[in-house]
């Protein structure tokens, strides 16, 4: 509930628990919704797995048991065939940014846009624009490994928003660049968020969440998550209860 | 249909190699050039035995041991049994050139005693019993021999040379098909970085595919173009008798429908490639998330 109505849910994990192999679990008992809109930010400690949450959420991983949901379709069992379709509406920025060195930035920050099936046309303007937003217009040509670290998680974000993504999942997004330039980020995720992105951030950086007023936190240490807010947790309904 | 080989100059950066790069397109042109020889051979020995078999199904030979000296009533017998067309003696000199082939200078002397020959053909329905016993009567000791009988074993031989030769181009497709397996794979796992940001993005398997299948189709048509013309080269120097082969193979000729068969073998290379690539990268993918 926010102001009296109840928010749609953009992701319900019920139950989840992820283990790699035959390893400890290394997520446990994950019960939570996030809303259409949302603004969250996830913290822990180092090894608290916030990472392998973020790749339940931008369907990286399966879980090992519970379910999942995400833009109000179960997804736990989905063939490999519908995820595409569901990969298409997530930005993500990679902690490691994940940028392929032997493209340009333009053509890295382009290619959400050309997998989506846009024409040669429909790129050129939006990705000129979003590399001048980040503030790299005059590297569009350049390679990733010609990129300073900054430079490069730019692009990074360039990358995960050029779709203007309906979730948008950031590890450490400010991690690499200077407080004026975290600002700006955190400008442009908040303005994202303005306009319906939910939007979930992993970070150690305690200004840029004290910087995002309405923002709620979702903690985690040692694979299960803590309610240090009081707000998010909200188990999800029972099957069929609507 | 073929809109996946047609990629945009975007589409093709991903993979960001061009093409001749890594051995796949040297190994396609090898095989197309093994595959195309091979196949050649065994095209020119189905034409051989063919030939073989129909110029002896209805040709006999007499053998006189006595030389010429029963040769015109040998001849005369064989001339009037009943179904026997075109009998001809063989000249002595024809004789002792095709020894001396076999045997030098020595067969063409005098000193060697050489048979006489006598060469004819049946119609259908002739009894060579019947014409036997006339040659016997007309010549003791004449010998018929019949080169169907006589030519049967090189014909059995050339037939499983054939054999031979369609096995050894059924091994070299599978071969190349191995080959391009191999070297998908090994795309697959060099360009694995990009398939996973691609796939987190929203690619879909197809996607994917259809780089991986463009690249390696464009390996391919070079490859089995490189490998076509060379062997092509060769084949042609051959039939021109212009080596030592070429006059082995002088008999042996290849009609059109060999030649197109030939011409095929680049092109079903290439599709063949194309196909397996294909099905290797889409079973590997299907093994990620």
């Amino acid at each position: 509930m926010r102001g009296g109505r109840v928010l749609t849910p953009i992701v319900e994990f019920d139950s989840i628990g992820l283990r790699y192999g035959t390893g400890a679990e290394v997520l446990r008992d994950l019960d939570f919704r996030l809303s259409k809109g949302g603004f969250y930010f996830l913290t822990g400690p180092s090894g608290a797995g916030k990472t392998s949450l973020l790749k339940l959420l931008y369907l990286a991983q399966r879980p090992t048991r519970g379910r999942i949901s995400l833009f109000g379709e179960e997804l736990t069992d989905a063939t490999r065939d519908v995820l595409p379709r569901f990969r298409r509406r997530i930005g993500v920025v990679f902690q490691d940014f994940r940028l392929i060195r032997h493209l340009s930035a333009f053509d890295n920050v382009a290619l959400p846009l050309r997998i989506g099936g846009a024409s040669e046309e429909a790129v050129e303007s939006p990705v000129r624009e979003m590399l001048a937003w980040v503030g790299l217009a005059d590297r569009a040509s350049a390679r990733p490994p010609t990129l300073s670290g900054g430079e490069q998680q730019r692009v990074a974000i360039a990358r995960a928003v050029i779709n203007r993504p309906e979730l948008l999942v950031a590890d450490e997004p400010t991690g690499n660049v200077d407080a004026e330039m975290a600002q700006r980020l955190l400008h442009l995720f908040t303005a994202l968020n303005r306009l319906g992105t939910t939007v979930v951030v992993a970070t150690h950086d305690i200004g840029l969440i004290s910087a995002t007023p309405g923002a709620q936190m979702i903690r985690l240490e040692n694979g299960a998550m803590l309610d240090p807010t009081g707000v998010l947790k909200n188990p999800p309904h029972p099957r069929g209860d609507s | 249909m073929f809109d996946w080989f047609f990629a945009s100059p975007s589409e093709r950066r991903l993979l960001g190699s061009r093409a001749l790069q890594g051995p796949t397109p040297w190994v396609i042109a090898i095989m197309t050039f093994s595959i195309m020889i091979v196949a050649a051979a065994g095209l020119a020995l189905a034409d051989t035995a063919s030939r073989v078999a129909t110029g002896t199904q209805t040709r006999f030979s007499v053998q006189l041991p006595d030389g010429e000296r029963n040769l015109p009533a040998a001849l005369q017998a064989v001339r009037s049994a009943p179904g026997v067309s075109d009998a001809e003696a063989v000249p002595e000199a024809d004789m002792r050139k095709i020894l001396e082939r076999w045997l030098g200078p020595a067969g063409a002397s005098a000193d060697l005693p050489v048979p006489a020959l006598i060469v004819f053909d049946v119609r259908a329905g002739a009894s060579a019993q019947a014409i036997r016993q006339r040659i016997e009567a007309a010549a003791p000791g004449a010998k018929l021999i019949a080169h169907r009988d006589a030519l049967g074993p090189l014909l059995r031989s050339l037939r499983a040379l054939q054999w031979v030769a369609t096995a050894l181009v059924l091994l070299l497709g599978g071969a190349s098909a191995a080959a391009v397996v191999l070297a998908a794979r090994g795309a697959l796992d060099t360009h694995r970085f990009t398939i996973e940001v691609m796939h987190g993005i929203g690619a879909t398997d197809h996607q994917v595919t259809h780089l991986f299948q463009r690249k390696i189709a464009i390996d391919a048509l070079i490859g089995s173009l490189i490998g076509g013309v060379a062997a092509a080269l060769v084949l042609l120097a051959l039939a021109a008798g212009a080596s030592f082969a070429g006059e082995l193979m002088g008999g042996a000729t290849l009609g059109t429908l060999d030649l197109v068969i030939l011409a095929l073998i680049p092109v079903a290379l290439t599709v063949l490639a194309t196909w397996v690539a294909r099905a290797a990268v889409l079973a590997t993918l299907r093994t990620a998330v």
